[in-house]
């Protein structure tokens, strides 16, 4: 049979439309679910529409093709950016986001490989991402398909010993098909990285254990794309994407505020950031093409 | 009078010439077995590819075999990654580091990653355990994995199996990569007596009765199983002991075992983990609600081991034939009459 990816979407406003709309699906889906993460999720709204509506070679139709690209979410608790992209693209409809997670429900709490389609892994304790993904690459690799594996992480999960393990072994392989990114917000549950523990200089660090390291504002969605297109150009090593970007983004209460990690807006406070969406969404709108 | 069952085809005159071998040569042996019957399957090893014999595949299958480094945690991930991009992917260690110091990556990544798989879709991931219980000897309790097979038996889907002897290691190793999903392969250090043959059936989910007998029976795995024939030897004449080998505590032949209680009316486990959580645990849940009968566990008594040469070390702990011949004596009294 033959699949054929669908196809890029390369214009730049477009992109920042939908980004307004997973931002707006993320708030209404943990309105609704009365639990779970803010800030990840709205924070990598850009980087996650730049993955599945222009860099993945993908098919939602065909969630198994074998010729695809994988997307491995590591930091699992960011899910409900995950589910309002594959929703937004076709993988469910997008009125099962209402569901999250509620029993019975597709969307569970954190990421179960087996109950979505679109779904490569099963995730949510953190640092062992990096090591599936590293393990699709290697495998990938050796049966010589041009499959590229991406792996978001959180900041927090550099703190886990495995997440090195993985770096390691990623380094010593030359994985130049794994790229690695790096949800770099300075927030984790109990405060900021830095005095939780520091983790600077993270750049330094992966380009000891050998990998190529890029730095992007991860709210322009061109350069993070640009950015991913340099790391398909890097043959002797895995590229990791540190993507900086401001938690809670697009929400002006949530932004940069690490109280907004683990906890979802009430259906008021839901309402108020839905207007702000709304109004950045007509912003978009203005913009010139 | 209970005798030793010709369909198990043991090897003949089992308690004078039965050689002593190393359980873990047969994984070694099995995965260049399951090598050749699959080209996607992968070894991985954390820097113990000689002790847990996957150097055999390694010089076999240079381009499958992966060096992952001592890193446990991160050896169960990439395979549960290699797995979902088409590989039947084995990784290799000692027993206390895999699934002891990685028991969470194997439940997050393998496991429950596995669970609910569609048909093809499996996490294809076999453990090996080697090095498992203290006949490791002189390394001492860090390395004598005691509680593996508990760990490995309360993950849903895992399959769990434990090897009597080299022969039936290969078998279980091949058999492993033979079914989807994952399973846990658990074997020791030391020499043990090499009972079983090429001929002896070995079918995943199955127990073999090894010796009739009406008045006990006897369950066991691994080395214990020899010491349960030895046991059943000694009291012949006075109490005639049925001997089960029971390779697979998960998913336990339950059929069996009732059928085998129903005859005998009292029961003793034999195993080298400690006595809760793994064969006894695993025997002692299921009859409780089935058919109550009386039961004695030989196994190690909730404690850590300790340096010693392994037979010295089998006797201290109570893991010998002599052992089981009290146990079973103790079990006899407690039928009720």
């Amino acid at each position: 049979m033959d699949i054929h990816p669908v196809a890029k979407i390369t214009d730049i406003k477009k992109l920042k439309l939908l980004a307004n709309q997973i931002r707006q699906d993320i708030i209404k889906s943990l309105v609704a679910a009365g639990s779970g993460h803010s800030a990840g999720p709205l924070g990598m709204a850009d980087v996650f529409t730049a993955l599945y509506f222009n860099l993945l070679k993908h098919n939602p139709k065909y969630p198994f093709w074998e010729e695809r690209d994988r997307f491995v979410l590591s930091n699992g608790h960011i899910c409900p950016g995950l589910y309002a992209a594959l929703a937004n693209a076709n993988y469910f409809p997008r009125k099962e986001l209402l569901t999250l997670r509620k029993f019975g429900t597709r969307l569970q709490g954190h990421p179960h490989r087996t109950a979505l389609p679109g779904l490569e892994t099963t995730s949510g304790p953190l640092g062992s991402g990096l090591s599936q993904a590293a393990g699709m690459a290697y495998a990938l690799q050796r049966d010589k398909k041009k499959s590229r594996v991406y792996c978001m992480m959180s900041d927090g999960e550099q703190e886990a010993g495995q997440t090195w393990e993985a770096a390691m072994f990623a380094g010593k392989n030359k994985l130049h098909n794994l790229t690695g990114i790096l949800d770099r917000n300075n927030i984790q549950i109990d405060g900021h990285t830095e005095d939780i523990m520091p983790l600077e200089p993270l750049k330094e660090k992966y380009e000891a254990f050998n990998w190529h390291v890029l730095e992007v504002d991860a709210h322009n969605i061109q350069h993070f794309i640009n950015a991913c297109e340099e790391a398909q150009t890097i043959y002797e090593k895995p590229t990791l994407i540190i993507a900086h970007n401001i938690p809670g983004k697009g929400v002006s209460f949530m932004e940069n505020d690490y109280e907004w990690h683990g906890k979802p807006p009430t259906a008021e406070q839901g309402k108020i950031a839905l207007a702000e969406l709304e109004v950045l969404r007509k912003k978009i709108e203005k913009e010139v093409d | 009078m209970g005798t030793i069952n010709q369909n198990a085809h043991l090897k003949e005159n089992l308690f004078t010439e039965a050689k002593k071998a190393k359980t873990r040569d047969g994984y070694g042996k099995g995965l260049v077995k399951a090598g050749e019957k699959f080209s996607n399957v992968v070894v991985l090893c954390a820097d113990l590819s000689e002790s847990t014999r996957s150097q055999w595949f390694q010089k076999k299958f240079p381009e499958r075999y992966v060096q992952v480094g001592v890193a446990e945690q991160n050896m169960a991930s990439l395979a549960s990654g290699m797995s979902a991009a088409g590989k039947i992917v084995f990784i290799s260690s000692y027993a206390a580091f895999s699934p002891g110091r990685n028991n969470e990556q194997i439940r997050t990544t393998i496991s429950y990653n596995n669970w609910h798989s569609l048909p093809g879709k499996e996490i294809n991931v076999k453990i090996g355990g080697a090095h498992a219980g203290i006949s490791v000897g002189p390394d001492g309790a860090t390395h004598q994995a005691l509680e593996d097979v508990g760990l490995m038996r309360l993950q849903p889907g895992m399959t769990v199996l434990v090897p009597c002897d080299d022969v039936e290691c290969e078998k279980a190793t091949l058999a492993a990569a033979e079914i989807p999903g994952p399973v846990y392969i658990r074997f020791g250090r030391a020499e043990y007596p090499s009972i079983t043959t090429e001929k002896t059936p070995f079918q995943i989910g199955k127990i073999l009765e090894l010796r009739s007998g009406k008045d006990c029976t006897i369950v066991a795995n691994g080395p214990l199983v020899y010491e349960a024939l030895l046991a059943a030897k000694k009291l012949q004449g006075k109490i005639d002991c049925q001997v089960l080998n029971c390779p697979t505590v998960k998913p336990l032949d339950e059929a069996m075992l009732l059928q085998a209680v129903k005859k005998t009316g009292c029961l003793v486990t034999a195993e080298e983990h400690q006595w809760q959580g793994g064969l006894a645990g695993a025997v002692c849940e299921y009859l409780s609600g089935a058919f109550p009968v009386p039961i004695r566990r030989i196994g190690v008594q909730d404690r850590f081991g300790e340096s010693g040469e392994p037979e010295e070390l089998m006797k201290v702990f109570h893991l010998t034939s002599d052992d089981i011949v009290k146990a079973v004596k103790e079990a006899v009294k407690m039928k009720r009459k």
